[in-house]
């Protein structure tokens, strides 16, 4: 401690969250007499603009070189407050914060008790505040140049969004082609067009962009860096290119579900087929005549285990478990627990485009809940003009297919409306069957330690305010990689990607984390623990030594707690300071 | 491209809020043209949120706060768009800045005079379930943190009498003689954001909405079950006060509808689904049941919370539309004959307090808007998207892109709204960009 601490503790009723359940007033006269608090009063919420500016013109009022606010939960509000210390003019890593909300409040109900609990959290912060250091961000340089992976319609349109505003973009698709998923459609939901039409245009430009390199044929082999300088080395038909981005943008887009061999007769009956090789049928023209086809919703998708809804990301050891889960989708019968919300629309539009072109056939579709949401509700009411039938199947009881005489299938089914047994007599079964998370994708996310969300799917930052962002800094998300959506969702997605990256990139720097792990070198033995367990790769042993490079260090700790010899420290989590801290747990040793 | 680019941003919920941030961290100066007295929208109203759970206004501060200190952000709240003219590049908005009566640069928000003042209206932003005074804070966490003064109930402006809060606040914010002002805005490009309204069902006679005290809408219960709302987060009726012993969720109340609007709003079996859950959570001996027709349990996460609702919180779902509510004069009770669809039954069931999922709807300021700006609407109401599958953020005239629920029931929810926000950004950057290598 070198000048003598002058700590400011701010405690917030934020509303009746916590002022409802503690004694605000008396954590407040209790901070009061701790020692080195020159200052302690309460706000209404202190992250409201009064109390950020009440946080501001205190620090130079009372001269403060501490700060604890005890209130909330640092994941959503400490970059706030270290703002108004800024603004005070103090370094922001001299605050401290206090969760006397989610650690106590919301989770006491006798007031007296929880207020001693306030007190003690309230203690403890500012025992820990008085070891506290000043800590600079490291600017960083971002490179203006994008790499997109996968040239499906989301890469397409992100690609093509950043090369428009001036930045240089690698287009990377494995396959020969770019277009994706969609190229295999034939007409498109809700407008009906051909698919070339909308596909076709994007896939031009794209290749004629002259900020654009398209690489198909092309898959990623490695990626080092990080954000602002990631260094790409991918294989192009056996050749290995290499180049400098400073933005990542992920559009791997999902994969089409197909039932194992033998669920829903599927590979074993004839006409039993996915709704995509319906539509692909329809697409070359092979439907010749009228018939009388059923379509089945939700096969693969709303069964399955039951997830416990957590949105905890799943981290790569997890990855494996979830891809064996997915290649034995492919051959058991497992399925997916989620509603993967296309495949109602798709049904009903291959309903309509098979009506349309011959009215005689006959067009059933077995639901459980028909999902056309949003304003697709008109596509739902012009199926059933053309006489489409909706008929309910219930969950407990899936429709089964037979053969029937005379080269026919056999669906039958409980009709909960009829409340009996049907069957229908038809030419074609069409399965209509999920996108679900694709292996690439998920290989991906290992290589760029992407967490992945419960089912496979790529996971972003916050599933409310970050829907783009990911964990990792400067790579975004676009497409159904991180969950189904249709084609204009999609390109929302995508578009948005794009304006996240375009920020990035067009402000050149960026300030990186400061809080990361430094190697005392004179400690160090050169085991080489920490390179093996760091999760961002940013432990390098050389000559003996180990040092952390900074730019990649996430400040998560584990190599700090890791190393054997202790020659590792986590600025602003010292051992002083956490000791501090749970000293003062139980008794007031602040002194 | 150059660092002077502007955009007016019209309408201040979590779409604008996100465009509004998104283009100031492009570069872009920001104008941020919201007509009530604070940002926030409805997303500032909900109690938690689907799917993570978490407090609505606990997330959306922080960015309310970001909006306000952002050294590219110009907000001007309790303003609206008087005019508009020229093209991408060069457009010429003259903004009206409607007066508050209090002065924005000496107000601490301390709320004395809110105290004070004698006159009470319904709180809008408590959707009517509390009152608020004709000074009023919308809500404590407004940005700006000022108190407005509204004419149409103030003594002073409708009696010439009163000046109670001028004599008491001491910072001397208050200024009966401010004139509205107008401001010109040379911008770029506009980003509209004006959200959506809620349907009311009264026009659905036999719910018996406006009629019967405890049926509510879902938008009033969010306001019932939020911590910080008129009842501290206790579910109690509005008839008595008490707590219910069980409570109906209806859903598709005006959408999904000829008569009424024939869209599907999209977040309703969402919403009530979370909300289902909610009450399960503060009150688990409250019986919980929710009639629907398809319930729309779509993309990631949310049919696992569907199925955990039942399973765990043990919400009842009913395939049902129920054709009447019935009113106990008494006890004031609320029966609903309905019919089951998947058992072929025909009951009746009595229940506390009846929920209605009404039908997310177009605001009418869309019509003015699209009429200043020459952008077209939909046959809803809502701003046309140039091409529904390839241009969902581009409006009908160059230089001026829609985002949120003003663009109808897209996705509907929130994080959809942040993405079309972005993408609104992307498509101005893209199309401004092109314009100045031409
Ligand atoms: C049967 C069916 C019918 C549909 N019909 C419609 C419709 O009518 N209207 C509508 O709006 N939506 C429809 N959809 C949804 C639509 O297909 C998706 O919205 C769309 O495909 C999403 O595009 P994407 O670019 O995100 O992903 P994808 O189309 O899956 O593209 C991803 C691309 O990335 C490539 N890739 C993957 N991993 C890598 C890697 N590691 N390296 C390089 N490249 C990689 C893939 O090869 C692929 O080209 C339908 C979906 C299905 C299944
Ligand atoms: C009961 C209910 C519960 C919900 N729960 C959830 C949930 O749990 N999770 C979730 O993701 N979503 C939820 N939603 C959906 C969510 O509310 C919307 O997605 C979101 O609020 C849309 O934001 P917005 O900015 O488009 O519109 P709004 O929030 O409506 O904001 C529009 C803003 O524009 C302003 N404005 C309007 N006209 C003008 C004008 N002419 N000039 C200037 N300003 C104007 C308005 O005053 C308002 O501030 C729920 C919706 C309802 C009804
Ligand atoms: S969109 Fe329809 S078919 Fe697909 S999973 Fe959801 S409910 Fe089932
Ligand atoms: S774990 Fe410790 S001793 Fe081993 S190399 Fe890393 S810093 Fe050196
Ligand atoms: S107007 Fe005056 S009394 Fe009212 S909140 Fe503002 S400062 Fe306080
Ligand atoms: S002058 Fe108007 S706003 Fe002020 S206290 Fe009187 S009624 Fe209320
Ligand atoms: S989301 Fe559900 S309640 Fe709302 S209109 Fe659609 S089907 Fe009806």
């Amino acid at each position: 401690m070198k000048d003598e601490p002058r700590v400011g503790v701010f405690v917030c009723h934020c509303g009746t969250n916590i002022g409802g359940v503690v004694d605000v007033p008396e954590v407040v006269e209790y901070a009061k007499t701790l020692p080195y608090v020159v200052y302690a009063d309460r706000n209404l919420y202190t992250c409201s603009e009064e109390g950020l500016n009440n946080i501001r013109d205190t620090i130079k009022e009372y001269n403060l070189n501490r700060v604890v606010v005890a209130s909330c939960t640092p994941r959503t509000h400490e970059p706030l407050f270290r703002v108004a210390c800024q603004e005070g003019g103090l370094n922001p890593y001299l605050f401290e914060m206090a969760n006397i909300r989610e650690h106590c409040s919301w989770v006491h109900h006798d007031s007296k008790e929880a207020t001693e609990k306030a007190k003690d959290i309230v203690r403890m912060a500012v025992a820990r505040s008085l070891w506290l250091e000043p800590q600079e961000e490291p600017e960083l340089e971002i490179k203006d140049s994008s790499l997109v992976i996968g040239g499906g319609i989301s890469g397409l349109v992100a690609a093509i969004s950043l090369a428009d505003q001036g930045f240089k973009v690698y287009l990377v698709e494995k396959e020969a082609e770019l277009g994706g998923l969609v190229r295999q459609l034939y007409k498109l939901y809700p407008t009906l067009e051909d698919t070339s039409e909308i596909l076709n245009p994007h896939i031009e430009e794209a290749k004629n962009h002259r900020n654009i390199e398209v690489h198909t044929s092309t898959t990623i082999k490695d990626i080092e860096g990080y954000v602002g300088n990631f260094h790409v080395t991918a294989i192009k038909n056996k050749e290995q290119i290499e180049f400098d981005v400073g933005t990542i943008i992920v559009a791997t887009g999902a994969w089409n579900y197909h039932p194992p061999e033998g669920n829903f007769q599927y590979g074993v009956l004839d006409g039993v087929m996915t709704q995509l090789e319906l539509e692909e049928l329809l697409k070359e023209g092979k439907l010749e005549r009228p018939e009388i086809i059923v379509m089945i919703q939700c096969v693969g998708s709303r069964v399955g285990e039951i997830w416990s809804y957590e949105l905890v990301g799943l981290f790569h050891s997890q990855a494996t478990r979830l891809l064996s889960k997915i290649l034995g989708a492919r051959g058991s019968e497992e399925g997916w627990a989620y509603c993967s919300k296309i495949c109602c629309m798709n049904a009903i539009k291959n309903a309509i485009l098979i009506k349309e072109q011959f009215p005689e056939s006959e067009v059933t579709i077995l639901y459980q809940d028909l999902r056309t949401y949003k304003e697709y509700e008109d596509f739902y009411r012009r199926a059933r003009k053309l006489e489409v039938r909706f008929l309910k199947y219930i969950y407990e009881i899936p429709p089964e297919i037979s053969e029937a005489p005379g080269n026919k299938l056999r669906v039958s089914f409980y009709d909960p409306f009829a409340g009996e047994e049907m069957s229908i007599i038809c030419d074609k079964v069409a399965l209509s069957t999920p996108l679900i998370p694709s292996k690439d994708g998920i290989l991906l996310a290992k290589k760029l330690k992407i967490p992945l969300d419960q089912n496979g799917f790529l996971m972003e930052a916050h599933v409310k305010l970050r829907p783009i962002d990911t964990q990792i800094e400067g790579i975004f998300l676009a497409g159904t990689a991180a969950g189904p959506k249709d084609i204009s969702e999609s390109i929302v997605s995508a578009k948005a990607a794009a304006a996240r990256a375009s920020i990035l990139m067009g402000n050149k720097v960026i300030k990186t984390e400061a809080l990361t792990a430094v190697v005392n070198q004179d400690l160090c033995i050169g085991c080489g623990l920490c390179e093996e367990l760091c999760p961002y790769g940013a432990h390098i042993v050389k000559d003996g030594k180990s040092t952390v490079i900074e730019a990649l260090c996430k400040g998560c700790g584990v190599c700090v707690v890791a190393c054997p010899q202790k020659a590792i420290s986590a600025k602003h989590y010292t051992d002083d300071q956490i000791l501090a801290a749970v000293k003062n747990a139980f008794t007031e040793q602040l002194t | 491209m150059k660092d002077s680019k502007s955009v007016l941003v019209v309408g201040g919920g979590i779409a604008g809020i996100q465009a509004s941030l998104d283009a100031a961290d492009r570069g872009f100066k920001v104008y941020l043209v919201e007509k009530t007295p604070s940002i926030g929208g409805r997303m500032a109203q909900l109690d938690k949120t689907f799917p993570t759970m978490d407090c609505s206004i606990c997330i959306l501060a922080p960015k309310m706060a970001e909006c306000y200190r952002h050294s590219n952000i110009t907000l001007l709240t309790y303003s609206e768009v008087q005019d508009a003219k020229g093209s991408i590049g060069n457009f010429e908005v003259a903004v009206l800045k409607k007066a508050r009566h209090v002065k924005e640069d000496k107000c601490v928000g301390c709320g004395i005079c809110t105290e004070k003042c004698p006159v009470k209206v319904p709180n809008e932003f408590e959707m009517g379930l509390a009152d608020r005074k004709a000074i009023y804070m919308p809500f404590p966490q407004a940005v700006p943190r000022l108190t407005t003064i509204d004419e149409e109930n103030c003594l002073f402006f409708q009696k010439g009498t009163c000046r109670v809060c001028e004599k008491l606040c001491e910072a001397g914010a208050i200024d009966f003689d401010e004139k509205p002002e107008e401001i010109v805005l040379n911008v770029d490009a506009i980003i509209l954001a004006t959200g959506f309204d809620v349907f009311n069902p009264k026009a659905i006679t036999a719910y018996g909405y406006g009629k019967y005290k405890n049926v509510i809408t879902a938008m009033e219960l969010e306001r019932l079950i939020c911590a910080s709302g008129p009842t501290d987060g206790y579910i109690l009726r509005p008839s008595d006060g008490k707590e219910p012993e069980s409570v109906v969720f209806i859903q598709c109340v005006g959408s999904r509808d000829q008569r009424y609007n024939p869209y599907c709003s999209s977040i309703c079996c969402k919403y009530a689904i979370k909300d289902a859950v909610l009450i399960r959570e503060h009150h688990p001996e409250i019986d919980t049941y929710v009639f629907y027709i398809d319930l729309r349990a779509f993309g990631k996460g949310f049919q696992e919370f569907a199925n955990r609702s039942k399973e765990e919180y043990g919400i009842n779902y009913i395939r049902s539309n129920p054709g009447e509510i019935r009113e106990d004069p008494i006890t004031q009770d609320l029966t609903i004959w309905y019919e089951d669809t998947l058992t072929r039954t025909i009951k009746p069931l009595t229940v506390g307090l009846v929920v209605l999922c009404t039908a997310s709807i177009p605001r009418p300021d869309n019509k003015k808007l699209s009429e200043l700006i020459g952008v077209e609407l939909d046959d809803l109401g809502f701003f046309r998207a140039s091409h529904d599958i390839d241009h969902p953020v581009d409006l009908t005239v160059p230089g001026v892109y829609g985002c949120g629920f003003c663009l109808g029931p897209r996705v509907g929810d929130i994080p959809h709204s942040v993405m079309q926000a972005g993408a609104a950004v992307a498509r101005m950057s893209e199309e401004l960009a092109g314009m100045e290598e031409a």
